[in-house]
């Protein structure tokens, strides 16, 4: 895609290198915007729907932050209790309806594969903000523009994803559009939620140098980001099993002694315990700042789709 | 080796070289069950020149529609499908894998949009021939089996 104009945005695999550099520039761009300390118009006028058929309120918020940060105005639900989708009106027909009275539509979904349906239907713009355990490309874009202003480049940069890769869909979308870039990956794991083989060989294909580890600190002296996520209790038959996995992969301080000066450590939250409140002091700490940078990262994305952002 | 066990048909289809032992699986693809019209011949483990054993399916009086082509390609990519009219091969095709494969198959994933009451086909797009491999154009999920996931 060379101009983003009209164009959907299901997936982070529809996005090449440069499309990924201009969302991030443009997202740096917004900052003032999106902190509130310069008002903008230029979505005056323009409206976005805002298709929440599974309740996911940081994600929504975030949205519509970034819409009425641009001026624009925005339309929809938070859940789907209490519309027409509960008396069983499929999803082409909603979307066929919200098409007709807003020029964006939003969309979040318990199907995956929701997304990409709905722009069929759509003549209006879709952006995907998570359909099932399949996509979420706003999530990626974000988690790539943190570690691109935090450390200034995405090439070169070490990384270690921790957790459950299995079945995390947010480290998913992240390796995919990390290998696009020259980075260095570890997949830290322990070995039954190990990320899965097909997008190992994504990043084999790519020639880019890659660990795999069960034990974090065979790479937590060497990265830049480390990027935890959550193991959940009922990936495990056995919850004596899941208390031991889970406390290995829990970062605290201590395991924090001899990192890089300059480490980044991100979660897509919400987080429960695997990152302890203690490390949120650091200056390693960059979670909640990850959140915030959604919506400079939203911004930029609806003002290239509706011609904000020429 | 005795004289061909399958006698010519008047009019018809003639798919022929099936991969040995998927006849049975092409007879699904065309819906034929024990209450067909006309006659229907099956060969199977047939010696062949090009492919040592393979499999004959004939069906006299039916002309393959190019969705049965597709879905007979998914499980014999080596199949021609050869329609006869008066004895004679009127045209003679041999099956070839589409880019996509449009409402032929049903997604092994239950959590995929396409398997909830949506008003759409399903689409999978081909991402490795040899072996074949079948990504989800909606859910992204590689189909695990292509035969069974048929419909
Ligand atoms: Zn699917």
């Amino acid at each position: 895609m060379s101009s983003f104009e009209g164009l959907d945005v299901i997936s982070i695999s529809d996005f090449s290198k440069e499309d990924v550099m201009r969302v991030l520039k443009t997202a740096k761009g917004m900052v003032p915007m999106a902190t509130g300390r310069k008002p903008d118009r230029s979505l005056e006028g323009k409206i976005m729907s805002a298709l929440f058929f599974e309740p996911s309120t940081r994600t929504r918020l975030s949205f519509e932050s970034a819409m009425k940060r641009l001026g624009g105005g925005v339309l929809g639900f938070a859940q789907p209790e209490g519309t027409s989708i509960m008396k069983g009106e499929t999803l082409a027909d909603t979307v066929r309806m919200v098409d007709a009275y807003s020029d964006v539509v939003v969309i979040r979904h318990p199907h995956e594969g929701a997304a990409r349906l709905a722009a069929d239907f759509a003549s209006k713009p879709v952006i995907n903000a998570g359909d099932g355990a399949g996509q979420h490309p706003t999530q990626t874009l974000l988690d790539l523009y943190t570690i691109w202003e935090g450390l200034g480049k995405l090439d070169g940069v070490n990384i270690a994803l921790v957790g459950d890769l299995k079945y995390g869909r947010t480290v998913h979308s992240l390796t995919t559009a990390l290998s696009m870039f020259r980075t260095n990956l570890s997949f830290v794991a322990p070995p039954s939620l190990q990320m899965p083989r097909e997008l190992i060989d994504q990043v084999k294909e790519k020639g880019l140098p890659l660990k795999m580890t069960h034990d974090i600190r065979d790479v937590i002296n060497d990265v830049d980001v480390l990027y935890v996520t959550r193991i959940q209790k009922e990936r495990f038959p056995d919850p004596q099993e899941y208390a031991k996995v889970a406390g290995t992969y829990r970062i605290d301080i201590p395991l924090l002694r001899d990192v890089k000066k300059n480490l980044m450590i991100m979660h897509p939250l919400p987080r429960v315990d695997e990152i302890a409140a203690e490390v949120d002091e650091t200056p390693y700490a960059r979670y909640f700042q990850q959140a915030l940078n959604g919506v400079s990262v939203r911004m930029a994305l609806l003002s290239l789709i509706l011609g904000g952002t020429k | 080796m005795r004289e061909l066990r399958v006698q010519p048909i008047k009019n018809g289809t003639v798919i022929d070289h099936i991969p040995s032992g998927m006849a049975l699986k092409v007879l699904k693809i065309l819906g034929i069950s024990g209450n067909v019209a006309s006659t229907v011949t099956v060969a199977m483990h047939v010696a062949s020149a090009k492919m040592k054993w393979k499999d004959i399916v004939k069906v006299e009086d039916r002309e393959l529609n190019p969705r049965e082509v597709d879905k007979i390609c998914l499980i014999a990519p080596s199949a021609t499908v050869n329609v006869i009219r008066n004895y004679n091969v009127a045209e003679k095709r041999r099956v070839s894998l589409p880019e996509r494969a449009v409402g032929i198959l049903k997604c092994g994933n239950p959590n995929c949009i396409t398997n909830q009451k949506e008003p759409v086909e399903t689409v999978f797009l081909v991402s490795s021939k040899t072996p074949l491999l079948l990504r989800c154009r909606y859910c992204d999920r590689m189909l695990e089996d292509v035969a069974a996931a048929i419909v």
